[in-house]
Formats: C-alpha cells, structure tokens, sequence
C-alpha cells in the first residue's frame, strides 16, 4: 500500500498496521526515516516536502511493482510524508515482508533508494542561515545503481 | 489558459508554485515555452538547464514535445525524498 500524506504519522502505529497486514509472513524488514536536526552544521527548524500528484504515487506504485517481481513479496508498505515537518518526526516509513528474511531487507533497500533519488519529491530545509532546496546526493545516486548493476551481472 | 507549476526551487524563483498563463500562437513545444517562461518570468537561465525536466498533462516528456493552451506544464528541477 502507499500513502503520501501531509500529516504527522506514528512509527510504532505503521508497523503494528503492517504486522496485521503481513500476517503469515516470517520476515518483516521496516525502514523509518527521521527529519534531521541538523545539516552542514546547521539546525533545522524546519523540513518542507512538495509532491505532484498524481505522478508521485504512480512512480512509488512503479517501484513497489518493480520490487514484487524482483523478490518474493508478501506485502509491502510506503508512506512518506508531504508538507512542513519538524525535527525527529517521521517523513518516510518502508516496510516489506516475505517467507525469509533476505527478500524482506533488500526489498526495502532498493525502495529507500529509488525514494532517496527517483521518487517524485522535493525538499527544503529552513535554517538560521535561509532556506535550502535538497537535491540527492551523488553517494545516493551512487546506491541506487547498485541495483542497475546486480540486474545486468 | 495553460496552467503552469513551479516545483521545488523553481517555486522559491517564481515566488508561487503556479500560474495560469495564456500562451503566445508562437509557443507550440517545450523547448520554446521553456525559453519564454524564463526570459518573461526571470529565471535567468535556471529553466535552461537540462536537468529541469517538463511534465506536460502529469507526463514527463522530452523537448520539443507539443504544448497547447489547455495543457497543465509542470517545471520539475531534480526530484528526491526520503
């Protein structure tokens, strides 16, 4: 399921909704990421994400799909937050599941990395010094071709 | 009237993250409303790089394609969450 939503989420609450939703399954991996309090020595008073609906939802169902064919899925879970968030709030949560628990751990590494640099996304941080629009870092573009090169060995 | 959005930090430039602009007869592909959008609404070259893609209709597409004045044009600069 995927969810892009412009309200604060529980991490706790999205597990225990995946737990119920991945029943029967023997390996569930989560990922949850969390605004930063600082960046480049600086605080962060505030993140803020843009989406372009329909197109961010569509590339994230694209990724989930591109992830049930590679590993044996039993069920898989994207929410990531849009809108104006504080530090140590929840902006990303990636869970999957299968019968083991290798499936499970790549699956979510490859979702994280298309959401780090593919994902329809934009992001800026408000600091003492202004404001800052993100764009990925090469060292994510550098984990998302990981997969590129494991598909054509 | 085309409706145009501004994504990321092309909406802190633009000062808006839309418009709604009725498009010259002269503007009929991407390239050319890429090139006037940003002589008219000062974005001093930012529109030209090649690393701003244009969505037309939620579609992204490679210059030139057609635009026509009912279009909803979206100015995307690199994307990434997370």
């Amino acid at each position: 399921m995927i969810r892009v939503i412009d309200q604060p989420f529980r991490i706790s609450d999205a597990i225990a909704e995946f737990e119920a939703q991945a029943a029967g399954a023997g390996a569930i991996v989560t990922f949850s990421g969390l605004v930063r309090p600082r960046a480049k020595g600086e605080e962060v008073s505030t993140l803020h994400l843009q989406a372009y609906s329909p197109m961010t939802e569509n590339g994230i169902r694209d990724a989930v799909n591109r992830a049930k064919e590679q590993w044996p899925l039993t069920a898989v879970q994207v929410t990531h937050r849009i809108g104006n968030m504080s530090p140590g709030e929840a902006i990303v949560f990636v869970a999957a599941a299968s019968v083991h628990r290798r499936a499970a751990f790549e699956a979510a590494d490859f979702l994280m990395d298309y959401l780090k640099t593919e994902a329809v996304f934009w992001k800026k941080e408000v600091t003492p010094s202004g404001v800052h629009w993100i764009e990925p870092r090469t060292e994510d573009y550098h984990d998302r071709e990981r997969w590129n090169e494991a598909k054509g060995s | 009237m085309a409706r145009i959005l501004y994504f990321g930090k092309l909406s802190s430039i633009f000062g808006e993250m839309s418009e709604t602009a009725d498009l010259p007869a002269s503007i009929s592909d991407t390239a050319a409303l890429r090139t006037w959008i940003d002589q008219t609404r000062g974005f001093d070259g930012v529109l030209l790089h090649p690393s701003v893609r244009i969505a037309v209709n939620n579609e992204i597409v490679p210059d030139p394609s057609p635009v026509s004045d009912t279009d909803e044009i979206a100015f995307m600069p690199p994307v990434g969450g997370g």
